[in-house]
């Protein structure tokens, strides 16, 4: 039922270019223009580009916009300066992860991307939660495009379309900027384990962005990229992705996020919760598996140590960076040290798997 | 073979892809038969060769690992004899015929890009002795089976 699922501004642009199609989150989006390992490699040798505007925002305006974000979120928003991004969770009062998000920091609003499978829950969150608050929130999803461009071309394919020099932005830090003349977002982030942008502009916009870039790029080795290779790439960076790694009943110690968590910072939600989860040390743990064949452990695969269930898998693909197996999953902390030699269980059979250093890849 | 639907993300198929230009392959496709799940079948004496078609392999893409029975298998029509397995997903092969496995193509397992290249030809996956002729009645001629390929994808 294509027709009632959500479009991208550069929705047709994607039909056109022959994209497989489906329906993620209720959006209709390119999952492959090609093949999943020929856009891998592009973003991890050259560049790709993604169509993310399927991601939620959320714009929070007024004297407490900074003071709610710092009570649902994680991370200490308050003390971010202005031009930066900070990943953070969204948790619920038992400490489980309601979402993962990234927050910016600008001097007139923040802004709160979160994934588009949760948009509709974290509104609903903000709405139930936020009493007392004085801050307005927009959700700019549908007005706003954004992309990704990622890859070692990245900068030089997407700097000449900016007005200022986006050399110039460090890691995790945002500029809003002129692109192709319109007032635009640039950040330096992304989810693919490579450096590279991500741009919001104006939804009217992004097609000529987006084939602008195109323009540009494609004589360079640029690709256009889908959630094939989106979940390759960030699987082997050990992103985690809502929905498999993180879910409600996971708090952010066992998923390995304590990075992402500031519990000096005054009350927020969930904090008495992640308190106490951190001090708990039977605690699964999130761990990287390297299987020795060719067969992929898929998600809820079980996993093993002997005869002993110890954990079960969350992600698996075939890495076409390092041409192997590779899964990540939950297991038992006295199964979850790199070397641990374990077995997951592939449709009925079992297969080698021992416990890697996280991440798999990791951009020299 | 059927699309097995993987849990979480995303689905298979809701394709809408360029046009491919033609395989050129030894078998010439016409001359074959096909199973609604994808495999074709090339009947020589009591001989069958089975395998998947480029239709198939378009839809899988990124192929990573198969999985065939070993000589001296006794399939039904129907049964599952092996599994394909692609980036995003494994996908169940089925004998599109009853008999005896005689040989399966082993050097699938070192180079799946032979299936890109020649689903029809090198490609092929098992040969079997067929024990059931009946079940070859219910398989599609390529006029049918293209039909078939055409609702699939909408």
């Amino acid at each position: 039922m294509p027709e009632q699922l959500l479009h991208t501004a550069c929705h047709d642009w994607h039909c056109q270019r022959g994209a497989r199609m489906v329906d993620f989150a209720g959006w209709h989006m390119p999952v492959q223009y090609t093949t999943v390992v020929e856009e891998h490699q592009a973003v991890r040798q050259r560049a790709g580009a993604f169509d993310i505007a399927h991601m939620g925002r959320l714009r929070f305006a007024g004297p407490d916009a900074g003071d709610v974000l710092d009570y649902l979120l994680t991370a200490d928003v308050e003390e971010m300066h202005s031009g930066q991004v900070r990943y953070a969770l969204v948790c619920n009062a038992s400490g489980g992860i309601l979402d993962d998000v990234l927050v910016y920091r600008f001097p007139e609003f923040h802004l709160l991307v979160v994934n588009a499978s949760n948009r509709t829950k974290i509104l609903t969150w903000i709405e139930e939660q936020s009493g007392g608050f004085d801050f307005q929130i927009a959700d700019d999803t549908f007005d706003h495009f954004m992309l990704a461009i990622q890859g070692p071309l990245a900068l030089e394919i997407l700097n000449p379309l900016v007005k200022d020099d986006i050399a110039e932005i460090a890691y995790y830090h945002a500029t809003q900027d002129n692109v192709m003349g319109v007032e635009a977002i640039v950040s330096r982030t992304g989810y693919t384990g490579e450096d590279g942008f991500e741009v919001i502009i104006p939804a009217e916009h992004g097609p000529r962005l987006w084939e602008a870039l195109m323009e540009r790029g494609e004589p360079h080795g640029l690709r256009p990229a889908g959630l094939g290779a989106r979940d390759t790439l960030r699987l082997e960076a050990a992103m985690p992705l809502y929905g498999h790694e993180l879910n409600e009943t996971i708090d952010p110690f066992t998923a390995g996020l304590s990075f992402a968590v500031q519990l000096n910072k005054p009350a927020f939600l969930g904090k008495e919760a992640l308190l106490a989860a951190k001090a708990r040390d039977d605690r699964p743990k999130r761990v990287g598996l390297v299987l020795s064949g060719r067969r992929i452990a898929r998600e809820n695969s079980t996993l093993y140590a002997g005869e002993r269930e110890v954990g079960r898998v969350t992600s698996g693909t075939f890495s076409p960076t390092l041409e192997k197996s590779l899964a990540m999953g939950y297991v038992a902390r006295d199964v979850a040290d790199v070397g641990a030699p374990l077995e997951v269980d592939i449709r009925g059979r079992r297969e080698a798997a021992t416990v890697v250093k996280l991440p798999f890849y990791k951009r020299s | 073979m059927a699309f097995r639907r993987k849990p979480g993300r995303y689905t298979l198929p809701l394709i809408q892809h360029p046009p491919q230009p033609a395989v050129l392959s030894v078998m010439d496709p016409a001359s074959l038969k096909y199973a609604k799940t994808h495999e074709w079948v090339r009947v020589e004496g009591d001989v069958a060769t089975v395998g998947i078609t480029d239709f198939a392999v378009r839809q899988l893409t990124d192929l990573v690992y198969i999985e065939l029975p070993s000589p001296g298998r006794t399939l039904a029509a129907g049964e599952e004899f092996g599994v394909i397995e692609s980036v995003k997903a494994a996908s169940d092969l089925y004998a599109p015929v009853g008999g005896e496995v005689l040989q399966a193509n082993e050097s699938l397992a070192d180079d799946l890009s032979v299936l890109s290249a020649d689903a029809f030809g090198q490609g092929w996956m098992i040969r079997m002795k067929i024990a059931d002729r009946s079940s070859l009645d219910k398989l599609l001629d390529r006029a049918a089976y293209e039909e078939h390929c055409r609702s699939e994808e909408h």
